[in-house]
């Protein structure tokens, strides 16, 4: 029992690592509708940022933040450099784009930094704090750290004029500019975030699985899964399906078919959730007339 | 001077050209309509003028040219594009619709105001206030299209076919709304419109659009009492 649940709690802390990047997902996902493959390097390159920033003697939160505010800008670099000139081409030229990024990121990565694994500092302290057994600090320190960014998300969203005119563009960008939203920026306002988000992610999963070039390969493969298993175009859903996936995953591999497949359940997720209900447990079921 | 002024202008989707050279002006707190039958260039006219579609040819409104602009840019300068179709924000609430409306406005505490005022105009909206707008039935949409695009406090209002889809007395209501808009509020009007009889006791010009040209302008006692318009148009 005790084991079941230590792994049920380490999955939670795991799960909300999931929970951003699937947020990130859902936000470039909503407003364009595409999948951005490049989301998981994104936060990579961030997280060896904040190494770099950290190794120069910084002190870890002001590089943390730091690192946040650098990859709100490099999101929307990015998308005015890169994305902007392929916006109305065809899904396959997009998904080049995206794969290039990748690639593009990880050998830069590896080129800069060499792709030898490095370890990454947590902010939290070492011994679990209350004393507790089941959980590290640094894994109550994730879940709080995701826990906030998804409440300022949400508060920003639902609360004030620039979230609004977000939700507005992602689902009318006509109507949009007739009430004068720049809906160019609000795209590019929503890489920025999803690149923030990313590089939170990056640098909470980082003390966990050790830096290098290819730690975000698995993390945006549950992404997806949680997703996808919240519904693609569900900010909520996403949420939920990453804490889901983080203990499904940590469960099953701790006790059902072992370390080594544990990657295959985020692929048996897909799978099935694509197969058996497309829509995720929160998405809308889209109908078109034919 | 004129408010608004559109001058030879030319407009086409691909291949397809669908204005050729429409020329005309409103004055200042008028009420203008565009009439003509379906596929005459109305609603591609009132595109043109907000920049969403590419077009040729000059357009004026305050004197400042306006042809090439963003739409973005357009809005700001108060021009209120009620469209086709309504431009819903679906999955947003009502009130949530409204605000939007005022996006551009910076005066926080007059958009309050506005927002009570609206909802004096069409108190349906202030009952359904929270709903989903999607939810909303056809004319109460129409409502929150025309109360949406007041909210920016527009010196124009382009309005795109208002009465279509609505029951008559919803249409009636809905028009006599708009007339107290123009004439407490001085808000001027571009309307577009099918039901020319609506149209022409609401505005006070009009133009007779065909095949993407002008061929008829004037005051709209004089259009009312042409032959061919009280024939093809008015139906009797």
């Amino acid at each position: 029992m005790d084991a079941l649940l230590h792994q049920v709690l380490a999955g939670l802390a795991t799960g909300g690592i999931y929970a951003s990047v699937a947020l990130a997902l859902v936000m470039i996902y909503q407003a364009t509708h595409h999948v951005n493959f490049a989301q998981g390097e994104l936060a990579m390159f961030s997280t060896y940022i904040a190494w770099s920033l950290i190794n120069a003697g910084m002190p870890y939160w002001a590089a943390f933040f730091l690192t946040v505010a650098f990859s709100f800008v490099l999101g929307v670099v990015i998308e005015r450099v890169v994305i902007r000139p392929v916006e109305n081409s065809p899904v396959l030229s997009v998904v080049v784009v995206f794969i290039a990024l990748l690639v593009i990121l990880n050998s830069v990565t590896g080129w800069i930094y060499t792709f030898t694994i490095k370890t990454f500092p947590s902010p939290f302290p070492e011994q679990p704090l209350f004393g507790n057994k089941y959980m590290s600090s640094h894994e109550i320190g994730a879940i709080c750290i995701t826990m906030v960014v998804l409440l300022l998300l949400y508060g920003f969203f639902r609360f004030t004029p620039l979230g609004l005119a977000m939700r507005a563009a992602a689902q009318n960008p006509e109507s949009s500019r007739l009430v004068g939203i720049r809906v160019g920026w609000i795209l590019a306002l929503g890489w920025g975030l999803a690149a923030a988000i990313g590089a939170v992610a990056g640098m909470m999963v980082a003390p966990i699985v050790f830096l290098d070039p290819n730690m975000m390969g698995g993390v945006l493969l549950y992404a997806f899964a949680a997703a996808l298993v919240g519904g693609i175009d569900s900010p909520g859903g996403a949420v939920f399906g990453g804490f889901l996936v983080g203990v499904l995953e940590n469960v099953l591999g701790a006790f059902v078919i072992g370390n080594e497949l544990k990657l295959a359940v985020a692929l048996v997720l897909i799978i099935g959730v694509l197969t058996v209900r497309p829509s995720g447990f929160f998405g809308k079921v889209h109908v078109t007339r034919v | 001077m004129a408010l608004l002024e559109a001058s030879n202008l030319h407009a086409a989707y691909g291949q397809t050209r669908v204005l050729h050279g429409i020329s005309f002006s409103m004055e200042e707190g008028t009420i203008t309509t565009l009439l003509g039958a379906n596929g005459a260039g109305k609603t591609t006219t009132l595109r043109a003028l907000c920049g969403m579609v590419r077009t040729e040819g000059k357009m004026r409104f305050g004197g400042q040219r306006i042809d090439g602009r963003a739409t973005e840019d357009i809005v700001r300068m108060g021009i209120a594009h009620v469209p086709d179709g309504r431009g819903t924000f679906a999955n947003l609430t009502t009130e949530e619709n409204l605000r939007l409306g005022a996006y551009t406005r910076q005066d926080r505490a007059a958009v309050e105001t506005d927002l009570e005022r609206v909802y004096g105009y069409f108190p349906r909206l202030r009952e359904r206030r929270a709903q989903q707008a999607g939810t909303l039935s056809g004319g109460e949409q129409q409502m929150l299209a025309v109360s949406r695009a007041l909210m920016l406090r527009p010196k124009l209002m382009l309005l795109d076919e208002p009465s279509f889809g609505l029951a008559p007395l919803i249409v009636k209501e809905l028009f006599g709304i708009l007339r107290t808009v123009n004439e407490k509020e001085h808000v001027s009007m571009l309307v577009v419109e099918q039901n020319a009889a609506m149209a022409l006791d609401l505005a006070d010009h009009a133009y007779l659009i065909e095949t993407g040209r002008v061929v008829l302008s004037g005051s709209s006692d004089d259009i009312r009492k042409d032959d061919a318009v009280r024939r093809s148009y008015l139906g009797y």
